[in-house]
């Protein structure tokens, strides 16, 4: 008998969570998409494991869909991070404070 | 003993999925060098496709090595190597004071809170088989072939627009990243 659900769920909300404080904590923008990607797997791999309790493929479909979302995301967030070092010669986010109030 | 009960095959896969995830994921938060952090990135995605093939979505594992490890990583260290960005994360300094303090405490009681409520409540209905008319999970080809049919049938429309999104992405992508020219009317 495979191991429980919730063992995978656990392990997916501490994948969360490291995703999460890695987000919070980093300065540099291409770390913080990465981290930004750890959350999204921690999600991807608690949808299969519904998929797998609940014997339903549509959760491995949602799957499928969050990563041709997360492949769009990078796509245009490394372009943006490419735009904003060529204007200011570094990608920490410490310094974009051009709409400081 | 809790563990007797299930198999050791699907326990050690467990335990080594979970350490190959979790090591990368925080390899991924300490590591200085970019470079470095990306290749960590790519074990925990290792670690999170050994979890997919352990739950029977054989597709989903294949697809997330080949896309996530072979493409968005890959994007990732040739964006930081384009960029020649050594270790400029100035993570050393704390603009905000108490910022990692603050964050550890709000992501462990996030984490917390998801995990008692999980212990506490019953919300997997059990209900199988929504969007396959009662056909169990597959493995295999034969999970392709579910995933296929889900794909063109239930969620027609969502992968259409997801068709739209991947092409608005590229687009938006070159024109971000494309040197800016003066236009025609406005060259000097």
């Amino acid at each position: 008998m495979n191991v429980p659900a919730a063992w995978y769920l656990v392990l997916a909300a501490v994948l969360f969570g490291i995703g999460a404080f890695g987000f919070l904590t980093r300065r540099s923008a291409i770390i913080m998409f990465m981290c930004v990607e750890l959350m999204l797997n921690a999600v991807n791999l608690t949808f299969v494991t519904f998929a797998r309790t609940l014997s339903d493929v549509g959760g491995q479909v949602s799957v499928f869909f969050v990563m041709v979302v997360a492949a769009a995301e990078v796509t245009v967030g490394l372009g943006i991070v490419v735009a904003v070092f060529r204007r200011r010669s570094s990608t920490s986010v410490d310094e974009l404070t051009e709409m400081k109030g | 003993m809790i563990a007797v009960a299930y198999a050791w095959p699907s326990i050690a896969v467990f335990v080594v999925s979970s350490l190959l995830i979790v090591a990368g994921a925080i390899g991924v938060l300490v590591f200085k060098n970019p470079v470095h952090a990306a290749l960590s990135l790519i074990l925990s995605l290792f670690g999170v496709a050994l979890a997919f093939l352990a739950q029977q979505a054989d597709f989903l594992a294949a697809v997330e090595i080949i896309v996530y490890a072979g493409a968005i990583v890959v994007l990732f260290l040739f964006v930081i190597m384009f960029l020649g960005e050594g270790s400029s994360d100035t993570s050393a300094v704390e603009p905000l004071v108490g910022q990692r303090t603050l964050a550890g405490i709000a992501v462990s009681l996030v984490i917390a809170g998801v995990v008692f409520l999980m212990a506490t409540s019953h919300w997997v209905t059990g209900v199988p088989s929504v969007s396959t008319g009662g056909t169990p999970l597959a493995t295999g080809s034969d999970n392709i072939h579910q995933i296929g049919a889900a794909v063109y049938t239930t969620y027609l429309v969502a992968f259409e627009v997801t068709a739209a999104l991947l092409i608005i992405g590229v687009i938006g992508a070159v024109n971000l990243a494309r040197k800016e020219r003066p236009r025609v009317g406005e060259e000097q």
